[in-house]
């Protein structure tokens, strides 16, 4: 398990235990973090679960993917450090992991 | 047109307005509507077609299909019963294949803006284009909702829409001798820059990024406008319009290297692509549950008799979001459809690998 820190715009926390192999939008889907929507389920599909990832934790989660730079294209207020939550896979070296969600999503 | 409260009777849908009615054309009869043709509503089409149920398909996409088309044609998806792996289009066109033979009329680009029940039970249903059809059963397939395109997270933008910020282009006049600024990076930005610029007083084009997803050789062609001055090409996000009146005068960008800047424009075209909002549908006076339509699990029927529900907009308990749960849905529907449409015809349960008339009616007897 990893713990994952998902912060919403107005600030509240939500600590959420995630099992190794999971994306990081279905552990927010599961436990009904809001504005991370996943209209598409994970598809990569429609950028509606864009997260910023901690600035600690840009190197560790890694660079997005080409499709999931296109995808970006499609969200809002996108900075250097936003991904696709469905596009985070978490593994043990993502134990501690802080996520904001976007304004536009909260 | 636009359902608004005003006009909600007293079952709670849609009345018209005599002057409203008059400016409808031609009238569309028919057994069914079924608003949404993605895949649940594309296999309603076959189970109402075994029963002799004739449909119509409303969907404000410009093609059928849905979610599999719209947002992820390329992809596989593994949960279909019996395919073990098929794409959303794939999908989409074995659909269309399997109701061909039902000869379903599609009204795409449309969305239903209203639903009124008529003195003899049948339901007249209007589209935003001003399209009408009398329905013996409606059938919302909808979905997630309607595709709308997003909006950008831009304060006040809402004064300017309509007005100034557009985001569909209906008459290319509209835009003659304006300073427009394009936003996005596909297809939808490219293709609007190229075809605006010979008309247009000025053409920004705006990208968070140096990459574009459009096509190549419109990005070619956009590159050597750039590099003849003929455009402008801006990478950065707009933070701020300014103007009177929904009349824009100026947008303020921040550019990717944190610089601000004032950018003269009097047209805003934003493509941030589609998503999916529940639209009027919160209107027909339907029970909802957390915005979806509540519907039984014997008739999937809604709180209004004759007006079905069946795929992701509608809820019971233990909903599943599947499509393989909507197919269901659809075959159980369709049978209570049948009661509506032909109250008089007894229906006879039947198999197509055996039954020789619904063989004949799918063509291969």
């Amino acid at each position: 398990m990893a713990k994952i820190t998902y912060i919403a715009f107005n600030g509240t926390v939500y600590d959420i235990e995630a099992r190794e192999g999971t994306t990081v939008m279905e552990n927010a889907v599961r436990n009904s973090v809001p504005g991370i929507e996943a209209e598409c389920g994970g598809a990569c599909a429609c950028a509606t679960c864009h997260v910023y990832v901690d600035p600690d934790w840009v190197a560790a989660t890694g660079e997005p993917q080409p499709m999931e730079e296109d995808m970006l294209d499609f969200a809002q207020d996108v900075q250097p450090n936003s991904r696709l939550s469905c596009q985070i896979r978490v593994t043990a070296a993502l134990d501690g992991l802080i996520v904001r969600i976007p304004e536009s999503q909260g | 047109m636009q359902a608004t409260s005003e006009g909600l009777n007293h079952a709670g849908l849609f009345m018209f307005t005599e002057v409203q009615r008059s400016i409808m054309s031609e009238i569309i009869e028919t057994d069914v509507v079924i608003i949404g043709a993605g895949p649940v509503g594309l296999f309603a089409v076959f189970e109402l077609g075994l029963l002799d149920i004739r449909c119509h398909l409303i969907d404000i996409l410009d093609k059928p299909g849905g979610q599999c088309a719209e947002l992820y044609p390329e992809k596989p998806i593994y949960d279909i019963p019996g395919f073990p792996i098929i794409t959303g289009q794939g999908l989409t066109d074995n659909l269309l294949a399997q109701a061909k033979p039902f000869a379903p009329t599609f009204h795409l680009g449309e969305m239903v803006a209203g639903i009124e029940r008529l003195e003899d039970n049948r339901f007249r249903v209007v589209t935003d284009n001003d399209k009408a059809f009398i329905a013996k059963a409606i059938v919302i397939a909808a979905g997630g909702g309607s595709f709308q395109p997003k909006r950008p997270p831009v304060p006040g933008i809402d004064a300017y829409e309509g007005k100034s910020v557009h985001y569909s282009v209906r008459k290319m006049e509209a835009f003659r001798d304006h300073d427009i600024l394009i936003v996005g990076g596909g297809d939808s930005a490219l293709d609007w820059t190229l075809n605006l610029q010979p008309l247009a007083r000025s053409v920004t084009l705006m990208h968070r990024r140096d990459a574009f997803r459009a096509a190549p050789d419109s990005v070619n062609k956009m590159r050597a406008l750039a590099e003849a001055g003929q455009l402008k090409l801006v990478f950065g996000q707009v933070t701020g319009l300014e103007g009177d009146d929904g009349h824009m005068t100026h947008a303020v960008i921040v550019d990717n290297d944190n610089q601000e800047h004032r950018l003269p424009a009097t047209r805003m075209l934003p493509f941030f692509g589609l998503t999916m909002k529940l639209g009027p549908i919160a209107e027909w006076g339907l029970n909802l549950h957390e915005n979806l339509i509540k519907v039984d699990t014997e008739k999937f029927e809604t709180s209004e008799p004759g007006i079905f529900s069946i795929g992701d907009i509608n809820w019971y308990p233990g909903k599943l979001k599947l499509i393989l749960s909507g197919f269901h849905e659809a075959a159980l529907m369709a049978q209570a459809a049948s009661r509506v449409v032909n109250p008089d015809k007894k229906v006879l349960f039947q198999y197509t690998t055996s039954s020789t008339s619904l063989q004949k009616k799918l063509g291969v007897a």
